[in-house]
């Protein structure tokens, strides 16, 4: 491809009162008018780094195998050729948490299973997030007046969404994917390190 | 040279124990010399819980005991309360019970043999497996709208009787599964790599398997012609026409064949039960009926026991669930509640065979062995 020569002595700077973001950068001066102007002839492109970061995180999620009861079918279920959840990056089931950054609490959490899920989640690299699927994960559900159970996972790691379910459709499971895509894009940079409070 | 023996720690988060166990493993080398299960990861207290719960309330609970297959879970509680309050079904409850009960077993059986061949490194097996499931889920969600958690089959008969259009939707499905367990045949049965991965793997001879309390597919795998189906029939197996899969070998081979076979064998039950299902819309005890969840309520379930008291007494009750023997023993008292419920689970049971088949072999073969036991943890820990 050609290198594109840019006449700077056509180019006019702008008179009206800044409305989008690269006007406003360029208004104080943060930016050239010559990138100005080539971003908007559309030969580069200028973005935040929150904007291309959370993009680059919400595309390829990869989640931890880690199932603990009933709800851990349904994501094989979810995962098989039937829903297919590569269809939103995430196919990648790794089975070791330093390679993952969702984690995917599917199941009853028993009181001995707890200091497991915490290590586990302690053991996966930041940024990292959290679903909790099903009742029993969001709140005990049905075993909740059990002895041995665990009456939500948020007691001992923090959840991003909560999927109500049980177990949750795959459907469900999906539009939780989607939620959660959501909440990524709408993150600051560092938010997940408290930086931006 | 000296070596020093390891102690290795396989799970509780594991890609290959299903669930939440935890194999400690003492290592020499690459040889196991001995190998612990650790259980409990999973124990919700479901026993005591029944105890706290009306019997009604506790069905839901049965399905997610063995939450891959719930269906006979189901049946099996439900027969113990039948048997302990001496409640009639309608002969076509109990045809759809074998109908729904059967169709389990399929997708039981898919379900545990993609996921061995995905353990062993196969990953078209479960693809495939899933599938096929995918089909049975969806005629379960036209029988009861749930996919994998039923609480469809109550005292006294089922919840609903079965809706237009699911028997020629159940004639396609089993004319499919026909032709995909020949796919699957072809694909695995003579695979090189996987028969060298299973023969002589994890054997236990009829003897041990007996002595351990092993049932099921993997009893019968060890040669013996053992089904509960056939020794103690309840339902209307004593009707029905089939065989008793068996396989003489005792190895890890032999019980994944008993499994293609048992799959033939449902639904050549299901075709059977099909096509001389009685005609008589009767679908639950009038007595017992419980109010359908759709629908207006119809006249032959006019009756809702809000409280439900069978007479005091115990029994034992037993049917055989995929996995192998599953038992409810329940003691009523004479109040809403039981006094106790015992539950025999065959996971359990068979899960304690597995330090005995796997000393002298590796890890890899203990994952192997595994696989073939079909243990599900919900069932193990209760």
């Amino acid at each position: 491809m050609d290198p594109v020569t840019i006449d700077t002595t056509k180019i006019k700077s702008i008179k009206r009162k800044p409305v989008t973001a690269l006007e406003k950068l360029e208004d104080t001066g943060l930016i050239s008018t010559v990138l100005a102007a080539r971003e908007r002839e559309g030969l580069i492109l200028l973005s935040t780094i929150d904007q291309v970061f959370n993009w680059a995180r919400l595309s390829s999620l990869w989640p931890v195998t880690s199932g603990l009861a009933c709800c851990a079918i349904e994501m094989m279920g979810v995962a098989m050729a039937h829903h297919d959840i590569a269809r939103f990056g995430m196919e990648i089931f790794r089975a070791s948490p330093r390679q993952a950054d969702l984690m995917f609490v599917a199941g009853t959490v028993t009181k001995r299973m707890a200091p497991r899920v915490k290590q586990l989640y302690e053991m996966m690299p930041d940024p990292k997030w959290v679903i909790a699927v099903g009742s029993c994960a969001s709140t005990g559900g049905p075993y909740h007046e059990s002895y041995s159970v665990l009456k939500g996972v948020d007691l001992i790691i923090p959840v991003d969404v909560y999927i109500p379910g049980c177990p949750p459709r795959p459907e469900a499971w999906l539009y939780a994917i989607i939620q959660l895509r959501e909440k990524i894009k709408n993150e600051g940079y560092g938010a997940k390190w408290g930086l931006n409070k | 040279m000296e070596t020093d023996e390891l102690i290795i720690n396989m799970g509780p988060v594991h890609p290959s124990t299903h669930g939440v166990l935890r194999f400690k493993l003492r290592m020499d080398g690459e040889i196991i010399k001995e190998c612990t299960p650790v259980l409990g990861y999973l124990h919700r207290g479901t026993e005591k819980l029944g105890e706290m719960k009306t019997y009604l309330q506790f069905i839901p609970y049965t399905d997610r005991l063995d939450y891959i297959s719930a269906m006979p879970n189901n049946y099996a509680f439900v027969k113990a309360v039948e048997e302990l309050a001496g409640i009639e079904v309608p002969l076509r409850a109990e045809y759809i019970r074998v109908i729904t009960m059967e169709l389990n077993r399929v997708v039981n059986h898919l379900v545990s043999i993609g996921s061995l061949l995905m353990d062993l490194g196969a990953a078209t097996m479960i693809m495939w497996g899933f599938r096929e499931r995918e089909n049975a889920l969806q005629l379960y969600e036209m029988l009861c709208g749930a996919r994998m958690t039923f609480n469809y089959i109550k005292p006294g008969g089922v919840r609903e009787d079965i809706p237009e259009g699911f028997i020629p939707k159940l004639n396609e499905f089993i004319k499919d599964m026909e032709k995909r367990i020949e796919d699957y045949e072809q694909l695995i049965n003579t695979n090189e790599i996987f028969m060298m991965r299973m023969k002589n793997i994890g054997v236990i001879s009829a003897e041990d398997a007996i002595n351990y309390g092993m049932t099921g597919p993997t009893l019968r795998g060890s040669g013996v012609n053992y089904d509960l189906r056939k020794v103690e029939p309840y339902s209307i197996y004593r009707d029905i026409d089939f065989k008793v899969c068996v396989r003489r070998e005792c190895d890890s081979y032999a019980r994944y064949m008993v499994r293609i076979d048992e799959m033939k064998e449902c639904l050549y039950i299901l075709r059977q039960v099909v096509d001389t299902m009685p005609e008589a819309k009767i679908v639950s005890n009038p007595k017992y009926g419980i109010a359908p969840m759709t629908g207006a309520p119809s006249a032959v379930m006019p009756y809702f026991p809000r409280i439900f008291t069978p007479p005091a007494g115990e029994v034992y009750s037993r049917i055989e669930a995929p996995k192998g023997e599953l038992g409810f023993y329940v003691v009523s008292d004479g109040t809403t509640k039981p006094y106790r419920v015992k539950i025999r689970s065959p996971s359990f049971c068979n899960l304690t065979a597995i330090p005995g088949m796997v000393v002298g072999l590796k890890i890899p073969d203990l994952i192997a062995a595994f696989g073939t036991i079909d243990v599900v943890l919900g069932d193990v820990d209760r």
